[in-house]
């Protein structure tokens, strides 16, 4: 049975518990609403409830499961020596992997029967050949090990399948049977429906903060694994980075400061003009411009916050590279070589970043409540005086944190960078010399055939990791100061 | 309101501070304020009374054009202060309110210091010359509100850590410090507690020997205790204005009597 029969099939039991439930409850109370303790909604729903949640959830704990089950199972079928030089155990089971969804879908398509693919061995049947015929992806020569892993692969993920269904529809009826027996005219359905839906939205958030956790586990762990093959002294603390794909990072040098110098200078540069142009936007949205020029002014502001990063690259890359290179260039003054600088990946993101700076600190302007304005003006004070003394001291907390947000935003900018500011790793003061940042370098380490347990592609976690220590403290550190804000005015 | 003769208008023409004449004031298509003429008497204490949304706070701020902050609120008639058309192209709204001042409902002091609160209007202004003239200003104006012996030796901590009485007696120091003529008060005491109440009261009373004082409060006993001459409005029209004593005492509208003795407001 597919996934997507057996998540109707629940729902359709859960459809069904809901219209048995609160006919029920209308019948024990003889027809009257009024001797219901709860609106016989509620009942049908705490029968609905029971019948899907349980079940949804054996689902897929079920599926996060069974993986790890089949894979520890299967691997060891395959013996020591079968794996060969340069290779892992990982490749082989992707190998297995492939063999049985091979097998699999030719059984589905009717090229062969299902007793050939159980039980055929690939010494007398040359199974590589019949399967690429039938048009499936087979990498290399199937050997009788291989062959063997993949038939149980298969075996024990459709039995394993089977039981799933069975169990979670078992689960599902249990459910319903369950809600359906509690149904009496004084059961407090109401409460117990409120519960349930407490349950539904704390889990709701939990996968939300476990994901976090996930994406934390996943850098470290590699993190930790490219720390044993290379010396974190010399990636934190080295000037070079040239990495060497070849001689399985050997001779490469991995040192991160280019890296986080490239990005704070960019960053910086963007945030020089991403700041005073939003924060002056802001300033001009909130305290002059009439109704209506605001009406149209903010939309058209935020249109720039929904342009994808990818095409602020292209703008980068073909606009505004070669004109600051007309002047800057050697027609211009001579100072820069190429189209992609610092400069270039800096406005741009800068650009970027306005609508950021100024919506953030729109609102938070106008957080500062109207009696500050009337104070100031009812003491002859002009606009931009109430605006330079009052306004902003008041709301430079907020301001503040908004810039940092910014910056935290401008660290992990990556399509701009890769598209101006080049690729070359540079301790440089010059802005209109092309460098590079360790998001655009993280994708450069990861694209391409690198080997995975070299410390040429494990370096991009160690990268990942040290952005997202230096990102997060950023936004701690903004959402403290907001925070400290928020409490002036409350 | 009771037509009075010309004679008599000519003569309270020459003396008043404030002389609004025609005063029609639109937010939008609404018409808040209709037709009213009102003399404002110098140094005395003039409170305008009336139920909530009857335009006495509008009229207020259209002393100070504190209402050009507000895009579609529009004035129309005149009103002169000592004789010159507040509303002329030619008047700085800015230069005005210098000379208007005004205390707000709620206190708002600034969020900064109380020295730096009181010296922000001598500041913008150029008014003083060099740091310890500032100094004096502050000093005198926080003695004139009557603040200075409890904040004396805490100016630099902030304004908004006080009480809320001491808050407004703050602004009060904040509006006199730019040596205003006028000064608007907006139910200034309907924030505060009946003690300091009493002591904004008793200020208001002191700062009427320097200062054209108008009122605006709800608290009919208020306008009785600090206000030698009173206005009642009601509906946005200027109905009965007197002197204090014979407006509470002896009103000549019905609207009045029956506004002043609680039967409706």
């Amino acid at each position: 049975m597919s996934l997507f029969w057996l998540v109707v099939i629940v729902l359709a039991i859960a459809l069904v518990g809901y219209v048995v439930g609160r006919a029920r409850a209308l019948a024990s109370a003889g027809g009257d609403m009024r001797d219901l303790h709860s609106l016989p909604s509620y009942y049908g729903a705490n029968v609905a409830m029971k019948a899907a949640v349980p079940a949804f959830l054996i689902l897929v704990l079920w599926l996060l499961v069974q993986p790890f089950v089949i894979h520890s199972n299967i691997s060891d079928m395959i013996p020591e020596g079968t794996i060969g030089e340069g290779s892992s155990l990982g490749l082989v089971m992707a190998e297995v992997r492939r063999t049985a969804e091979g097998l699999e879908n030719a059984v589905a398509a009717g090229q062969i029967s299902d007793d050939f693919a159980r039980n055929a061995r690939s010494d007398f049947t040359d199974i590589t050949t019949r399967l690429k015929e039938a048009g499936q992806i087979v990498t290399s020569q199937i050997t009788q090990p291989i062959m063997r892993a993949a038939q149980s692969y298969r075996i024990m993920l459709s039995t394993g399948n089977f039981y799933m269904s069975i169990v979670v529809l078992l689960a599902a009826i249990a459910g319903a049977l369950w809600g359906i027996r509690e149904t009496k005219a004084d059961f407090r359905a109401r409460n117990t429906v409120e519960r349930g839906i407490q349950v539904i939205l704390f889990s709701a958030a939990l996968i939300a903060v476990l994901t976090t956790l996930g994406i934390v586990l996943s850098l470290v762990f590699n993190t930790v694994e490219f720390f044993r093959l290379y010396p974190a002294m010399d990636f934190f603390f080295g000037l070079t980075w040239s990495p060497s794909f070849s001689g399985r990072g050997g001779s490469s040098e991995l040192g991160i400061l280019p890296l986080l110098w490239g990005t704070f200078y960019i960053s910086f540069v963007a945030l020089a003009v991403a700041v005073p142009v939003g924060l002056f936007a802001a300033v001009y949205l909130s305290e002059y411009a009439s109704s209506r020029v605001r009406a149209v002014a903010k939309p058209m502001l935020e249109i720039l916050a929904g342009i994808p990063t990818i095409v602020y690259g292209l703008f980068a890359l073909l606009t505004v590279g070669p004109m600051l290179l007309s002047v800057f260039g050697e027609d211009g003054l001579g100072i820069m070589k190429a189209g992609t600088a610092v400069m270039t990946a800096g406005l741009v993101m800068g650009i970027m970043l306005i609508p950021f700076v100024s919506s953030l600190s729109d609102d938070i302007i106008n957080a500062v409540p109207q009696a500050m304005r009337d104070g100031s003006y009812g003491l002859g004070a002009t606009k931009s005086e109430t605006v330079k003394q009052v306004i902003l001291p008041a709301a430079l907390p907020g301001i503040v944190g908004a810039i940092l947000l910014a910056a935290s935003r401008a660290i992990g900018e990556t399509m701009i960078v890769v598209l101006g500011a080049g690729a070359a790793a540079r301790l440089s003061l010059n802005p209109f010399e092309a460098m590079t940042t360790v998001t655009a370098k993280i994708v450069s380490q990861l694209t391409g055939d690198a080997d995975f347990a070299s410390p040429v592609a494990l370096v991009a976690f160690a990268l990942g990791m040290t952005l997202f220590v230096v990102t997060l403290g950023l936004n701690i550190v903004a959402l403290y100061i907001v925070r400290k804000y928020r409490e002036q005015y409350d | 309101m009771n037509e009075m003769p010309n004679l008599e208008q000519a003569s309270a023409m020459t003396s008043s501070k404030i002389s609004a004449k025609m005063v029609q004031v639109f937010y939008g298509d609404n018409q808040a304020i209709k037709d009213v003429d009102i003399e404002i008497q110098p140094r005395s204490v003039t409170a305008f009374i009336g139920p909530s949304g009857c335009g006495k706070s509008t009229f207020l701020r259209t002393l100070n054009r504190m209402n050009d902050t507000i895009d579609i609120c529009r004035v129309e008639g005149s009103i002169e202060i000592d004789g010159e058309d507040i509303y002329d192209a030619k008047v700085d709204p800015v230069q005005l309110r210098a000379k208007v001042g005004m205390v707000f409902q709620k206190p708002n002091p600034f969020p900064k210091s109380i020295y730096d609160n009181v010296a922000y209007g001598p500041r913008i202004h150029g008014m003083a010359r060099n740091k310890s003239q500032l100094d004096d200003i502050v000093a005198s104006s926080l003695q004139k509100a009557g603040l200075w012996e409890e904040v004396k030796n805490r100016l630099d901590e902030p304004g908004t850590g006080m009480s809320g009485g001491q808050q407004q007696r703050l602004c009060i120091a904040r509006a006199i410090a730019v040596s205003p003529e006028v000064i608007l008060m907006d139910e200034p005491c309907s924030a505060l507690d009946p003690i300091a109440t009493a002591k904004v009261e008793e200020l208001i009373d002191e700062l009427r020997e320097n200062y054209t004082i108008v009122i605006v409060t709800h608290s009919m006993q208020q306008a009785a205790r600090v206000s030698q001459r009173t206005a009642f409005f009601h509906l946005g029209i200027l109905v009965e204005e007197g002197s204090t004593q014979d407006i509470f005492t002896n009103p000549k509208d019905k609207r009045t009597q029956d506004y002043i003795t609680g039967r409706f407001g």
